[in-house]
């Protein structure tokens, strides 16, 4: 069987930061599997600004964010397979992909990073009623449609879900010609950013309907129009409410989940509430020498994060494969105050760098809050923020020197 | 006096912008960065969008790639800059940063390439 040193799966921005991470730090063996047909993941379709504020001190298209990192892949000359699916990842780190190319391939990796991203919940994780036909689609496909492969996906569109890919959608759709009836929101308050409301809905005079949302879909073939409804505080239809709206193209935005069945099948310890690997401040997994970068770890608001995940797993692939890591070192991270969720959950207190990064997300809008780290009592690390919002990801840096004994937790306080 | 608000799209924060305009004296309050009071003038006065789309592409592995903007065009002008995109078909190969439009329609401002795309054989 083939043998390779590090094999990171999914050839995204998380995957493409790993592997050029690791190149850099001296890895030469190493392999990018992808299963399209061209490296840079979801950010091929994310053609609009605002990636990359804080690595390169401007806001990129999606795509040029992603070209800045193939370009590194091909100075490094590092392998890819393309148009190659994954299979199985075993336990004792096989690795099962085919390809029209190369076929059915086995290889034995010393290290993994798993890198496959994250995948839009569908129609039927919301459970919306009424008929099956064609034109209803997640926006994430809308978005691959209309920017990569040039189609148009229908003429007059209802948007279900108003976080960022749904406010971003709209505004896309509008400029390619398909009108935009409205983004309808089962919550009370809007999904993504404000900013995105005011330059995707408000300039192209497009209607959020908040406490609303889709109850049953019409038409036999394609999509002839929805029934919206009012919801209450149960986030159940008010019966009465019920508006019908002719449209040939229902768009869901209903939020991501990290993919990791083939992290599963690895028997890779997954979280109950980022469902993605439980992970430790290297980004190993539970299991030895399978490592995590990205939205499969945990959905992050910002690609640079999900560079830095990878570019930490690479770090973390460095020293396991020279054999200085020692799995049992790692004490828990608790969820405090106000916290959600903490990503990574636990902390590796033997590394060999100062300092180690925390990601968060809080559980309430909160302004002016303290973020604060403690370990047995005593603040070890914290941060100040003007605004903590659910949608968006905090992160800390915490001195690793600074870990003693006892309860290690993470609270955001006002 | 004039008062108008404005919800700041520049980063992630998305301050709400107050814009006073007393006699021309145009005062903003709401702000937490320079940028946003920027922002509240100029959408008072002129405001402005980046342009990101797509344009047609000859001989590379999908008929799009996507373009950007060197830096925000009047508001007014954005439908009609993204029409002359459209009617634009390009050859491959493109590099990511190529100029594809320069000045467009007088605005000071180029369209860049924000991809690279590789030339590939016909089919």
């Amino acid at each position: 069987m083939r043998e390779v040193e590090l094999v990171v799966i999914g050839g995204g921005p998380a995957g493409l930061a790993a592997a050029v991470k690791a190149y850099e730090l001296g890895i030469r063996d190493i392999l990018i599997i992808e299963r399209d047909i061209e490296l840079g993941g979801i950010l091929q379709q994310c053609i609009h600004d605002g990636f990359g504020l804080h690595r390169f001190g401007k806001q990129l298209s999606g795509s040029a964010y992603a070209q800045k990192f193939i370009d590194k892949v091909e100075e490094y000359n590092i392998p890819v397979y393309c148009n190659t699916m994954v299979l199985e990842i075993t336990k004792d780190k096989k690795v099962v992909a085919v390809s029209p190319k190369e076929g059915l391939v086995q290889i034995q990796a010393k290290a993994i990073v798993l890198a496959m991203g994250c995948r839009e919940r569908t129609r039927s994780q919301v459970r919306i009623l009424g008929t099956r036909p064609a034109g209803v689609m997640t926006a994430g496909a809308v978005q691959r449609y209309i920017n990569v492969e040039g189609w148009k996906t229908g003429t007059r569109a209802v948007i279900l879900g108003s976080g960022d890919i749904g406010l971003i959608m709209a505004r896309r759709m509008t400029l390619e010609g398909i009108s935009v009836e409205g983004v309808y929101e089962v919550m009370p308050n809007l999904g993504g950013l404000r900013r995105n409301k005011a330059q995707c809905l408000d300039d192209y005079n497009i209607p959020l309907h908040l406490a609303t949302t889709v109850v049953s879909v019409h038409g036999k073939q394609r999509v002839e129009g929805v029934t919206v409804a009012k919801v209450g505080t149960d986030r159940l239809p008010i019966e009465g409410t019920e508006r019908y709206i002719p449209c040939d193209l229902l768009v869901l935005s209903v939020g991501l989940i990290p993919e990791n069945e083939l992290s599963r099948n690895a028997g890779v310890e997954l979280h109950p509430i980022t469902k993605g690997p439980i992970v430790d401040t290297t980004m190993m997994s539970s299991v030895d020498g399978i490592f995590v970068a990205g939205n499969v770890g945990a959905v992050f608001d910002l690609v640079d994060y999900v560079s830095l995940t990878g570019e930490i797993a690479a770090q973390g692939v460095a020293s396991y494969l020279a054999g200085k890591r020692i799995a049992s070192d790692v004490k828990e991270v608790i969820a405090g105050e106000n916290v959600s969720f903490v990503f990574p959950q636990n902390f590796y207190i033997k590394d060999n760098k100062e300092k180690a990064t925390l990601y968060m997300r809080v559980r309430k809008t909160m302004q002016k809050v303290r973020v604060e780290v403690s370990c047995n009592g005593e603040v070890i690390a914290t941060k100040k923020e003007r605004f903590a919002t659910p949608p968006e990801m905090i992160s800390i840096d915490v001195p690793i020197n600074k870990i003693m004994d006892g309860e290690l937790k993470i609270s955001v306080l006002e | 006096m004039v008062e108008k608000e404005y919800i700041c799209i520049i980063c992630p924060v998305s301050c709400d912008l107050t814009l006073t305009d007393d006699n021309n004296n145009l005062s903003i309050s709401g702000n937490t960065c320079k940028r946003g009071e920027t922002y509240a003038k100029n959408e008072y006065t002129k405001p402005v969008r980046m342009i990101t789309t797509t344009v047609a592409i000859n001989d590379s592995v999908y008929p799009l790639i996507p373009v950007i903007s060197t830096d925000m065009v009047p508001k007014e002008k954005l439908k009609e800059c993204i029409e002359l995109l459209y009617n634009l078909t390009l050859q491959a190969p493109v590099k990511e940063g190529d100029i594809i439009v320069k000045n467009i329609l007088d605005t000071g401002v180029d369209i860049i390439s924000a991809k690279t795309a590789k030339k590939v054989g016909s089919h």
